[in-house]
């Protein structure tokens, strides 16, 4: 639920990277990170294994300009994508703004996407969320590897809504900032349309779609 | 969450307040998704942005054990340090309240100002959350493509 500061003209909004495990979640994060000038971006967060494994999130505060008088402050986590996880997928959705679905091109990683994609829906429902409603685009991670499946195949099985999708190479760059910038319009665009309809009190109970 | 001007006004005076009546080091709010509210006391060197976001990430794995354990929620959280201590709570099931002090103060006496600054700040957020219900004007009902293109310009 994006946050509106009046007093420090500020707006915080937060996005969450899905997928499943080793689709290249935190990679993104980490290119973003690198890329980003230090002025716009706050400390990168990563509760990780030993092994580098996310176990509760990673974090990244970014900062894109002013609208219209306002800084805008992006939040971006990414969810632990190994399946026994879960516990801990739920809570960094809570509050979400816009979904990101990171999906492994591989061939052999086609059940695992389809799996967490369906565990999203599921956790995003149980959050008061519907997949169909919120801002929400897919990448198509791993592209340079000589195992991805097709991108008509993947958009098939993980993009029947025809959301906005992006093919990726997280690891050189590619596709990165272009998946962040569709989601980011894509959750400015709803504010937009939340505007007029009031904003939601932090004591709410979870509603049917993010109302702003 | 909508904060307004006059609203965060008095939050700030009531957080500034307990920084002084708990002799601790810094006091700051952070709403259960991890945006930073406000904060008091010597917060020049921390990186609150990155405290909000693992505060609430701790309060939401808390919250999940809770659960786990058929508790509602634990309310309140203490974490002791070798110089630093920290007191988390949660006021009126919507905000955290964090509490930074050291050996100038005591648990006890934290525990104490934290009671009354949360009866103030939850009466504060019940007027903020009315306040939203109600349909306002949005500096973002008027923003146009062109302001959003404008921000990824660059």
């Amino acid at each position: 639920m994006s946050f509106i500061n009046y007093s420090s003209r500020e707006i915080n909004c937060k996005i969450v990277y899905y997928g499943p495990g080793l689709c290249g979640k935190t990679t993104n994060l980490q290119y973003i990170y690198n890329k980003t000038s230090p002025d716009a971006k706050g400390k990168m967060i990563s509760l990780a294994t030993e092994t580098e494994r996310t176990l509760f999130f990673d974090f990244l505060p970014l900062s894109l300009g002013e609208i219209r008088g306002f800084k805008t402050r992006f939040h971006l986590y990414t969810v632990p994508g190994q399946v026994f996880y879960d516990a801990s997928r739920k809570l960094i959705l809570k509050g979400v703004d816009g979904v990101v679905f990171v999906a492994d091109s591989q061939i052999e990683r086609v059940e695992a996407n389809l799996e967490s994609v369906e565990n999203l829906r599921t956790n995003l429902s149980e959050q008061g969320y519907d997949l169909d409603r919120i801002p929400y685009v897919v990448q198509y991670n791993k592209r340079d590897l000589p195992n991805a499946a097709t991108v008509d195949e993947l958009r098939k099985l993980l993009n029947p809504k025809a959301v906005p999708e992006f093919e990726a190479t997280a690891t050189t760059g590619v596709g990165v900032f272009d998946t962040l910038k569709a989601v980011a319009k894509l959750v400015l665009q709803e504010l937009r349309k939340g505007a007029d309809a009031g904003a939601s009190p932090i004591s709410s109970p979870p509603r049917r779609g993010p109302v702003t | 969450m909508v904060m307004y001007e006059a609203e965060y006004e008095q939050i700030k005076k009531v957080c500034d307040r307990l920084v002084r009546e708990a002799n601790s080091k810094v006091v700051f709010l952070v709403d259960k998704n991890g945006q930073l509210i406000a904060s008091a006391g010597d917060v020049g060197h921390l990186d609150t942005t990155s405290l909000a976001s693992l505060t609430a990430g701790n309060i939401a794995a808390t919250g999940g054990i809770a659960k786990l354990i058929n508790e509602k929620e634990f309310s309140q959280i203490f974490h002791e340090g070798e110089r630093d201590n920290l007191h988390i709570s949660i006021i009126g099931q919507r905000v955290i309240l964090v509490v930074i002090f050291d050996q100038r103060s005591s648990l006890g006496l934290v525990r104490l100002r934290v009671r009354k600054a949360s009866e103030e700040l939850n009466t504060i957020f019940s007027s903020i959350a009315a306040k939203a219900e109600q349909p306002g004007a949005s500096p973002f009902a008027e923003i146009t493509d062109d302001d959003i293109d404008s921000l990824f310009s660059g």
